[in-house]
């Protein structure tokens, strides 16, 4: 055997903000193509949009039903996303080694992380642009300020993917898949998504009004359909999520 | 060329609960192919997984390329390629699209489609990682640990469950690595692979190197290799240990069939020739049993190193 030179070591990192974007493309890419994620973030959060909002299923209360709808679909695409997919999915490329070899790479574990967000919020930009042309053509009439709404999004966002990547980073990946998939209908219903919270219990209605997803949805809730200022008492409950679930994650994130 | 260790292991321990994984394993790797050998459950994977910075030591000291894995790894990692015993890519991604991105994460990664090419990952095509091969994963793992031009490559097992063809491939692409002065550091329990591909052999049990040094060494080191033929009965056998070196032992097990016991190189089969000539002895079916790996394993630990 000859030296050939094609082998020969030249070893160094790419640029960080190479190496972070070429991981978020690849990370989207891997989350479109994958048929069980587009049903739960994109499929699901169009059905209930479209069929609760043309027919009569479940009384919305005074006004359109797309106005009392689309903020609750928002916060079902932005928890689908962040939560529900994001788990799923880490939970498996935890299973199969792929964070493992990951760590091996150049990229640092935050640039990881870092990647997997910004997968998470282009996801997102997409479903609420599709929810909110949907909610449109459908009649939805939105009030109040748009950096009101960016805030509860990013706050929602960011408490949905600290509980996410818990779940992903102590359960087996099946349990994972499980747990995630119940949490997710559990929350569809008892979260404000499309079921008004004062159709339960008045006890129940305070404790289900400390969930991340009805704090997001009544949130939104408060700021599109009734034009309310900054909403202050939901942003701080998704404060609280943000910062336990993240510092959870951060604490018992096992990457093997 | 063989100066300055790649690998440094000095009194590793590593457990698991109540399991002793690692229990005080010295290693030096030098720069070339260090093949480390040993039966399952050794503790081959858990000193490499070390290395490369998964595991943190529960005592001793790691050097790899002189840095510490865990604390310096922001300066190894991209110094060193990795291949694990399994897994390591997105179940939905194709082969070609993991090892590109790979590449991506490298400032001068190889041609990518060489790559591909060179290993016969061009079939892949489309296929996701899930649906390919078991041999097309593993070299799917090889490829990905090679591709960024690393000094030094960990490869676990990277011929395990493969066919003939493809562990050729294999085989020969590590034999180019160390022409181009990449070090490898692999993990078998294939004594063939040791014995072709590795310049140093580390034979592991239990959690320990119990033998270092080449193929050639440990086979001639301790070992006592046979010679025998078969010549007319009653020969003097007295005559011919004379002229046999000092250390070798000479019968005649039945008759007409002799051996010789002792080191058998070239030099000996010569002389136990021209001593057959010398006698007017035509020496039959003569035969050298030379120990291989296997039975060095054998002798060193009791143990088949395939069971």
């Amino acid at each position: 055997m000859t030296a050939t030179g094609i082998y020969s070591p030249k070893p160094g990192a790419a640029p960080l903000s190479r190496m972070i974007a070429a991981q978020a493309v690849l990370e989207t890419k891997m989350l479109l193509r994958n048929g069980e994620q587009l049903l739960l973030t994109v499929i699901i959060p169009t059905l209930l949009l479209v069929l609760f909002g043309t027919v009569d299923v479940v009384d919305t209360g005074d006004g359109e039903a797309v106005d009392f709808l689309a903020p609750g679909i928002l916060a079902l695409a932005v928890m689908s996303t962040a939560f529900t997919g994001q788990a799923i999915a880490t939970g498996f490329e935890r299973r199969y080694g792929v964070l493992k070899r990951l760590a091996a790479s150049p990229l640092p574990r935050w640039g990881l992380m870092t990647a997997k967000t910004l997968s998470v919020l282009v996801t997102e930009v997409l479903q609420v642009t599709l929810v909110t042309v949907i909610a449109l053509a459908l009649g939805w009439d939105p009030q109040g300020d748009p950096f009101s709404v960016f805030l509860l999004l990013v706050l929602g966002t960011a408490a949905f993917s600290g509980l996410g990547l818990l779940m992903a980073g102590t359960l087996k990946a099946e349990a994972t898949l499980a747990a995630a998939n119940l949490v997710f209908l559990l929350l569809l219903v008892g979260g404000g998504v499309v079921v008004p919270l004062d159709r339960f219990p008045e006890a129940a209605q305070d404790v289900l009004g400390l969930l991340p997803i009805s704090a997001l949805s009544e949130g939104l809730r408060d700021v599109l359909q009734h034009g309310a200022g900054m909403p202050w008492g939901n942003l701080g409950i998704l404060a609280a999520w943000a910062v336990a679930g993240l510092a959870a994650a951060g604490a018992f994130f096992r990457w093997e | 060329m063989r100066s300055e260790p790649v690998v440094q292991v000095q009194a590793l321990v590593k457990r698991y609960g109540a399991k002793t994984a690692v229990n005080g394993l010295d290693l030096v790797a030098r720069q070339g192919v260090t093949a480390v050998l040993g039966p399952n459950g050794a503790g081959k994977t858990t000193t490499v997984e070390t290395c490369e910075g998964y595991r943190r030591p529960d005592s001793g000291t790691v050097r790899v390329l002189g840095l510490d894995p865990v604390r310096q790894s922001a300066r190894l990692r991209p110094r060193v390629g990795v291949m694990l015993q399994s897994g390591g890519v997105y179940s939905g991604a194709r082969a070609d699209e993991m090892l590109r991105h790979v590449a991506r994460l490298h400032a001068h990664p190889l041609d990518v489609d060489a790559l591909i090419e060179r290993l016969g990952l061009g079939s892949c095509g489309r296929t996701a990682y899930r649906r390919l091969s078991g041999g097309q994963q593993q070299r799917l793992a090889l490829a990905m640990a090679v591709v960024g031009r690393p000094e030094l490559v960990f490869l676990d097992e990277p011929t395990a469950g493969l066919d003939p063809q493809a562990r050729r491939a294999t085989w020969d692409l590590i034999g180019d690595l160390r022409s181009d002065g990449v070090s490898v550091i692999l993990t078998t329990h294939y004594m063939d692979e040791a014995e072709q591909l590795a310049d140093d052999v580390a034979v592991i049990d239990d959690g320990r190197v119990i033998a270092q040094g080449s193929p050639e060494d440990l086979c001639r080191g301790g070992a006592e290799n046979t010679l025998r033929f078969s010549g007319r009965p009653g020969l003097d056998v007295a005559s011919l240990l004379k002229a046999l070196p000092a250390d070798t032992t000479a019968a005649e097990t039945a008759p007409g069939s002799y051996r010789v016991v002792g080191r058998v190189d070239p030099q000996l089969l010569a002389t136990v020739t021209s001593w057959c000539a010398q006698h007017g002895v035509m020496p039959d079916r003569i035969s050298v049993e030379r120990h291989t790996l296997e039975d060095v394993f054998l002798e060193l630990t009791g143990k088949e190193l395939r069971s």
